[in-house]
């Protein structure tokens, strides 16, 4: 299986670990991720705050790019993943703006390929099976807050991937290798993403909402699928535990992280020591079950 | 009793004392293609808005008003401004409106019109990161942030946490460029 694979710009530098352990994890699967030539910025927020087309055209440039190379594109960001989809849901549709921007590019999109998060692309059946078969360590003891965030699952007219109000995809995947994933209520909450840099305290808000509820209903981690997500969990932790009154201190994981840890992927424990919380007390509680 | 009518007098006044612009909900269509006359008040935007909490008029209030063709007091409400996009009332709304798209739409209006803006450094954000864009053709976060410091003169917020961002290797010092940013830009001044 091959896949034309974006990285956006977070994946290159906040959330390198979440690019690298993507890349493990698909080459131990049997999924071959090339990178797209020469990629731009999908706009993220700004561009859909300020222009819709421009939030539609960049990207296009990228689409185009993908198609020329026959797969299907993987999108791992949330951020990116979110604004790729909806370009390429407006184009298929709106075939006058479609034709306006393919004229400002060399290489068009036709609608010939889609676009996929690494969650969907990793937690489709027969890829949790395929996990399953390589398992080396059961994750039990693990008690995660599966967090999905909205940009993964929302709007779901335009993504079509899992249940937007009850999603699982996640949860299934830490099932999977042997984690003990928590009932909570903040799976599918804001964690104000686009704020962290502009409007700080909103966030810190948010993420202590999301923390304190993921802690009280026994959490010992959050796993998520996005890198924006992974920085506000991070960097706002103190500000929102004594926003609270409350110790928030949790440790987050990326996806990939876990499911590399559990197949024993060499070279994944090693973005363990480039988080921003320590890691430490969660790794400590799996239980050694060997498989 | 003689009543001398000019077009001063007979200008519809909003609840709020500022004039009425019947054209705006057709305006916000045009950009978004949402039609807010579909929506009946239900209050589900609200109730599970996360950042409601921070703005000044409620998003279905925010609603109410497009449809009342209050255009001034929208565009200077801090709400169009702290929608985080998270599409939770556009995937909840019972009369598919994406509330979400109008918030946009009204945040393109305003820019575009020239108005004075609530929360004027969330604006400078936007900018900025689309001037990185068109710069590089991607996203320099460590130039982003310096440059974002720069216009809302905010220069010390969250110094302290981004040291161990960097120190583990998170911010990459140096930029990649595109190749293709002639293309990217040309896409840019275009929209």
């Amino acid at each position: 299986m091959k896949y034309a694979y974006f990285p956006g710009c977070s994946l290159e530098s906040t959330g390198r670990e979440f690019g690298e352990s993507t890349h493990l994890v698909a080459d131990e699967l049997g999924i071959e991720l090339v990178e797209i030539p020469d990629w731009n910025c999908c706009g993220a927020t700004s561009a859909h705050n300020l222009d819709h087309r421009l939030s539609v055209a960049l990207p296009a440039r990228n689409l185009g790019i993908a198609e020329s190379m026959g797969v299907d594109v993987v999108a791992p960001c949330a951020a990116c993943y979110n604004r790729m989809r909806g370009a390429e849901v407006e184009l298929r549709g709106n075939t006058a703006m479609r034709d306006g921007i393919n004229a400002d590019l060399e290489k068009p999109f036709t609608g010939a390929v889609t676009v996929k998060s690494a969650l969907e692309v990793f937690t489709a059946p027969e890829m949790l099976e395929n996990v399953e078969s390589k398992l080396r360590k059961h994750l039990k003891g693990l008690k995660p807050a599966c967090y999905y965030g909205c940009l993964l699952i929302r709007p779901p007219k335009v993504l079509g991937f899992d249940d937007a109000e009850a999603p699982r995809s996640l949860d299934l995947a830490m099932e999977t290798v042997g984690a003990e994933p928590v009932d909570w209520h903040f799976k599918n909450e804001c964690c104000g993403a686009s704020f962290g840099i502009a409007k700080s305290d909103i966030v810190v808000k948010l993420t202590g909402d999301i923390l304190s509820n993921a802690k009280k209903n026994g959490a010992n981690c959050i796993v998520t699928a996005c890198p924006l997500c992974m920085t506000n969990l991070e960097m706002r932790q103190g500000a929102a535990g004594k926003l609270r009154g409350e110790d928030l201190t949790m440790p987050i994981f990326y996806f990939t992280e876990l499911l590399g840890l559990a197949m024993e992927v060499p070279g994944v424990k090693k973005y363990f020591a480039s988080h921003l919380v320590d890691v430490n007390p969660a790794i400590d509680a799996i239980e050694a079950v060997t498989v | 009793m003689e009543i001398a009518l000019n077009s001063e007098e007979v200008k519809q006044i909003s609840p709020l004392g500022g004039s009425v612009d019947p054209g705006f909900k057709r305006e916000i269509k045009d950009t978004c293609g949402e039609d807010v006359m579909s929506c009946y008040q239900c209050g589900e935007c609200t109730a599970g808005c996360p950042a409601a909490f921070s703005m000044d008029i409620a998003p279905n209030q925010i609603m109410r008003m497009t449809q009342l063709g209050m255009k001034d007091e929208v565009l200077a409400s801090s709400s169009i401004w702290l929608c985080a996009g998270c599409e939770t009332c556009a995937t909840r709304c019972p009369r598919g409106v994406a509330l979400s798209k109008v918030m946009d739409s009204c945040r393109q209006i305003a820019v575009k019109e020239g108005r004075k803006v609530k929360e004027p450094n969330v604006l400078k954000f936007h900018d900025q990161f689309l001037k990185e864009v068109s710069r590089f053709g991607r996203v320099h976060e460590l130039t982003l942030m310096g440059m974002y410091k720069m216009r809302s003169k905010r220069f010390f917020d969250d110094v302290i946490l981004g040291i161990p961002m960097f120190l583990k290797g998170k911010l990459g010092l140096i930029p990649s460029f595109v190749k293709g940013r002639g293309e990217v830009r040309k896409l840019i001044k275009k929209s």
